[in-house]
């Protein structure tokens, strides 16, 4: 693999193999001594111009528990924030002899071009770019639906069958997009619910579902419902009314939780607005996997790492 | 490409029965033995040879496998591997006398990673090398306890070992080099 | 070169019939078969394609305030290399081109140059900050004579402020052209409002955002009787809306750009900011709305936006990068493909969008006329059969952001004459100070 900057490229063998990757991965993780050498003299640049400590750390320790070198590299309070253009970033990076870079930028597309540019020769790992994709979200979450659902015989399987429903801010998230086309390459079928004004209007050929009412895809018993963070700046920007008539809508509160399926498991990528989107007691429930998300998403990006950076260079 | 047949079907089975005799006499019986394979086909001798030394022992010997592609110092050198599974039997690896079996033992890195992988994974008391094949040109300091062949080679010859469970015929068989 | 007598030997005129065209001080001063060439240097123009001088209604020139992107003699060079004889530069320079002293200074960079006529645009509002009109009426009787006037990169969203612009406008016979943009429907907008904006997670301009400002235009220019010009169209519905006015004898002109005659919205996947432009490229059923438009009458013109942007705006991601394209050197291959390649357009017909349809829609006289004789001497000569990989080297002005870099276009410039003076000659450039110096005995002489 020489990047990863979407989901969207993947076929079903190549998504399989990152998450049997990351099973071996996640093995290694119960072992007395978690480190492994495998990336011993490789540098691996977290390049974040947004904040985000959670997906930050979930890098760092996936890069560290390889034995590569890491470097975070925070845009707040550096030259990037006096104006040095991402070009100039890249070529400093490059000098440094970055490996990869794992980036987090506020702007669409900036893992493109920073891959496409020429600018730098390292492999770049998309993080989470402006509302277009944050791949090793999707990656973490697809492993987390696999092991809930086959645990220890995951290895070799795709999630055929499975319903998958995304709630929420689907018109602003990285993550439902991601989704989507993972979801799709492993033969699950996903369904879109959210006020119509946060769902896309331009679906076309895409593998989803739309629905705006929240309790009919419930009724139809989902295997998976993913809940999406709602951001502040929403609230105000004639979305929705308010937040009391959105959760009423289109949280997961305890009645909705009552009424899920045995079987059905309730996910979050973070950071959770407790009361809102989701109800304290969903997002504590034993159907919850928010906190495995946390652990797998280490796995995942171990994987991708090594996947990344292990081996002859691809060009 | 000429091929000549160095091993055939009885020959292995009889090279690790002599394998499995010689662990017990060395270890002075099965006690604390854990044996462990290297994928692919290690797994498959090991499995073997711990039934073998569980049926003339009459103990069970716990048998797992140790995927050492992590600890590797070629990575970058070849196209990205996909790692294997790693299993270790329940007692874990602490005071064991471990068994590395291997099918063939050329230069040495594979059991050095092996030998890292296992110093993260437990303190055993001692650690053995099986192999089926030692075929010379060793590029580091190890050295093989219990061997089914020696098979001087030349770096330019391959050399193949084929076992019922994976390839569905058992052979081991050394060819010319040219791919 | 100090010789202005030139024969252009065997041209093909743009009715399809062939011809000699003989130039002299400035004017065509003959068309027909073997004409005298005694003291005319002669050209041998056998096979080629010669067009009226091209006219761009709608030029960013940059200067004054961005002479890192542009500058008017820069732009103008780019002009001439793509056939152009007569630019409108857009007003939003720094400072905005929103006075008389502005726009006569503006005029006066365009006479320095040499290379194209330049006619200024004026603001409609001062400083194109949407809330004063601007010295309209100043402008119109200074020495630019600015007839056309335009906020172009915002639009005149006030619904009264754009009534009273368009009425005031009708005492010298003027026009807003409008930059038809609802600002509160494309907030950070970065590409078409699609499914492919959808998959790119970039913020959309959806079409509505176009087509609600000008139906709100056509139907206050039918209400106070005055002139509407609406820049750069890009949407079907726009193109019907539009249709709809012609139809209701509203007095309203439109525009396409070359971009949006050929390239579409999936060209983003690439995050390439090259394709990044305002308005955005649209979809392929747009693209084949607005050609019909241009077929049909509906649009009336075609204008370039040239848009010169310095490479670091746009050597970064998409949504950080600036809005626009370079288009004055690719705009007659770029209509010679998608029109006349598809059989939309003859050349007659491009010498209309091209030229005599700019000019008039822009009130300036003696611009844009048919190659006959007495015309003034704006001649262009185009190798139809000619086709190339388009290459920055193709490009003469200051900036490089061209979309078409590496795609494949018909036909070439041949030659350029501007007044009677060659800008260009066998596809190259000619320098300033003869295109100068031609310039200044033309004007000695006549």
């Amino acid at each position: 693999m020489r990047h990863l900057l979407s989901t969207r490229d993947l076929s079903r063998d190549a998504a399989i193999h990152i998450l049997d990757v990351a099973e071996d991965m996640a093995d290694t993780q119960t072992r007395e001594v978690r480190k492994l050498p495998t990336l011993r003299g490789k540098t691996v640049v977290n390049l974040f111009f947004e904040d985000s400590t959670r997906t930050r750390i979930s890098f760092e320790a996936a890069a560290k528990r390889l034995s590569a070198d890491v470097i975070n590299f925070s845009a707040k309070g550096s030259s990037v924030s006096k104006g040095e253009s991402l070009k100039d970033t890249a070529q400093t990076l490059e000098e440094m002899g970055a490996d990869a870079v794992v980036i987090r930028h506020g702007a669409s597309g900036a893992p493109h071009t920073l891959a496409a540019s020429g600018w730098i020769d390292a492999g770049i790992v998309n993080a989470g770019d402006g509302t277009h994709e944050h791949p090793t979200q999707a990656l973490l979450d697809a492993f987390t639906i696999r092991r809930c659902l086959h645990g220890s015989a995951s290895r070799g399987r795709a999630l055929d069958g499975v319903t998958v429903a995304i709630v929420g801010d689907i018109l602003h998230s990285r993550v439902a997009r991601s989704n989507v086309w993972l979801l799709s390459a492993l033969g699950a079928r996903t369904v879109f619910v959210g006020p119509p004004t946060l769902v896309p209007n331009h679906l076309e050929g895409w593998p989803a579902e739309v629905s705006f009412d929240l309790d009919a895809t419930l009724a139809t018993g989902p295997d998976v419902v993913m809940m999406l963070r709602i951001q502040s700046e929403r609230m105000n920007d004639a979305f929705f009314p308010n937040p009391r008539e959105y959760s009423r809508r289109w949280g997961l509160d305890d009645e909705r939780l009552a009424r899920l399926g045995p079987d059905t498991i309730v996910m979050h990528p973070g950071p959770m607005n407790r009361g809102l989107e989701i109800s304290s007691r969903a997002a504590d429930s034993p159907r919850s996997t928010v906190r495995e998300q946390v652990a797998n998403g280490v796995s995942a990006r171990m994987a991708v790492l090594y996947l990344l950076l292990s081996g002859e260079r691809e060009d | 490409m000429s091929a000549r047949v160095v091993l055939q079907h009885a020959d292995i089975s009889r090279a690790l029965t002599r394998i499995a005799h010689e662990i017990l006499e060395s270890n002075r019986g099965p006690d604390d033995l854990v044996i462990l394979g290297i994928p692919t086909r290690g797994v498959v001798l090991a499995r073997r040879v711990a039934r073998l030394v569980s049926e003339i022992s009459g103990t069970g010997v716990p048998v797992g496998s140790l995927d050492v592609t992590m600890y590797r110092d070629d990575l970058s050198r070849n196209p990205t591997r996909a790692p294997s599974p790693t299993s270790i039997p329940a007692r874990g690896l602490d005071g064991a006398t471990v068994v590395l079996v291997d099918d063939v033992l050329y230069s040495g890195r594979t059991i050095r990673a092996a030998l890292d992988a296992i110093g993260d994974i437990g303190r055993p008391r001692a650690v053995r090398l099986a192999a089926l094949v030692d075929r010379g040109h060793r590029e580091l300091p190890i050295r093989p306890d219990f061997v089914g062949k020696n098979l001087p080679s030349s770096p330019s010859e391959r050399i193949f070992v084929r076992l019922e469970d994976v390839d569905g015929e058992e052979s081991v068989t050394i060819e010319q080099g040219g791919v | 070169m100090s010789n202005s007598s030139f024969l252009l030997s065997g041209a093909t005129l743009p009715d399809g019939s062939t011809a000699d065209i003989a130039i002299a001080d400035g004017f065509v001063v003959g068309v027909g078969d073997g004409l005298d060439s005694v003291d005319a240097i002669v050209i041998d123009a056998a096979g080629l394609q010669a067009l009226p001088g091209l006219v761009d209604l709608h030029t960013h020139l940059r200067e004054p305030g961005y002479e890192d992107s542009e500058t008017v003699l820069t732009g103008t060079r780019a002009a001439a290399a793509g056939g152009f004889t007569t630019v409108f530069a857009m007003a939003n320079t720094s400072p905005v081109a929103d006075t008389a002293g502005l726009v006569e200074q503006e005029l006066a960079l365009g006479e320095a140059s040499g290379y194209a006529t330049v006619q200024p645009i004026g603001a409609v509002t001062t400083g194109l900050a949407g809330e004063r009109l601007a010295e309209l009426g100043a402008m119109a009787s200074s020495r630019a004579r600015v007839r056309l006037f335009s906020d172009d990169g915002f639009c005149v969203s006030d619904p009264l402020l754009m009534r009273r612009a368009l009425e005031y406008v009708k005492a010298f016979d003027g026009a807003i052209a409008q930059h038809a943009q609802e600002p509160r429907l494309t907030v950070g907008a970065q590409m078409n409002e699609g499914e492919v904006s959808t998959r790119l997670g970039l913020a959309g301009w959806p079409a509505v955002a176009e087509e609600a400002i000008i139906a709100r235009d056509v139907l206050l220019t039918e209400h106070v009787g005055s002139r509407l010009h609406v820049c750069h169209v890009s949407t079907a519905g726009s193109v019907e809306i539009i249709r709809w006015a012609k139809a209701r004898g509203i007095a309203v002109t439109a525009e396409v750009t070359p971009h949006h005659l050929l390239l579409t919205d999936d060209l983003a996947e690439s995050y390439d900011a090259r394709f990044k432009v305002n308005p955005p490229l649209r979809s392929a059923e747009d693209v084949a709305a607005v050609r019909e438009g241009l077929a049909d009458g509906t649009i009336d013109i075609v204008a370039t936006d040239h848009a010169p942007h310095p490479d670091q705006h746009k050597d970064c991601a998409w949504p950080e990068a600036a809005n626009g394209m370079v288009g004055l050197e690719s705009a007659l291959s770029v209509v010679h493909s998608a029109m006349v390649e598809t059989g939309l357009l003859d050349w007659a017909d491009v010498a209309r969008v091209l030229s005599s349809a700019p000019a008039r829609i822009g009130r300036l006289d003696g611009v844009g006329a048919p190659i006959t004789v007495g015309s003034r001497a704006d001649v262009v000569l185009y190798d139809t059969t000619a086709s190339r990989t388009f290459d920055v080297d193709d490009l003469a002005g200051k900036s490089a952001n061209s979309p078409y870099v590496g795609r494949q276009l018909p036909g070439r410039v041949v030659a350029t004459f501007h007044r009677g003076v060659p800008t260009v000659l066998d596809g190259a450039l000619r320098p300033h100070d003869e295109v100068l110096a031609g310039q200044r005995a033309v004007v000695g002489r006549g």
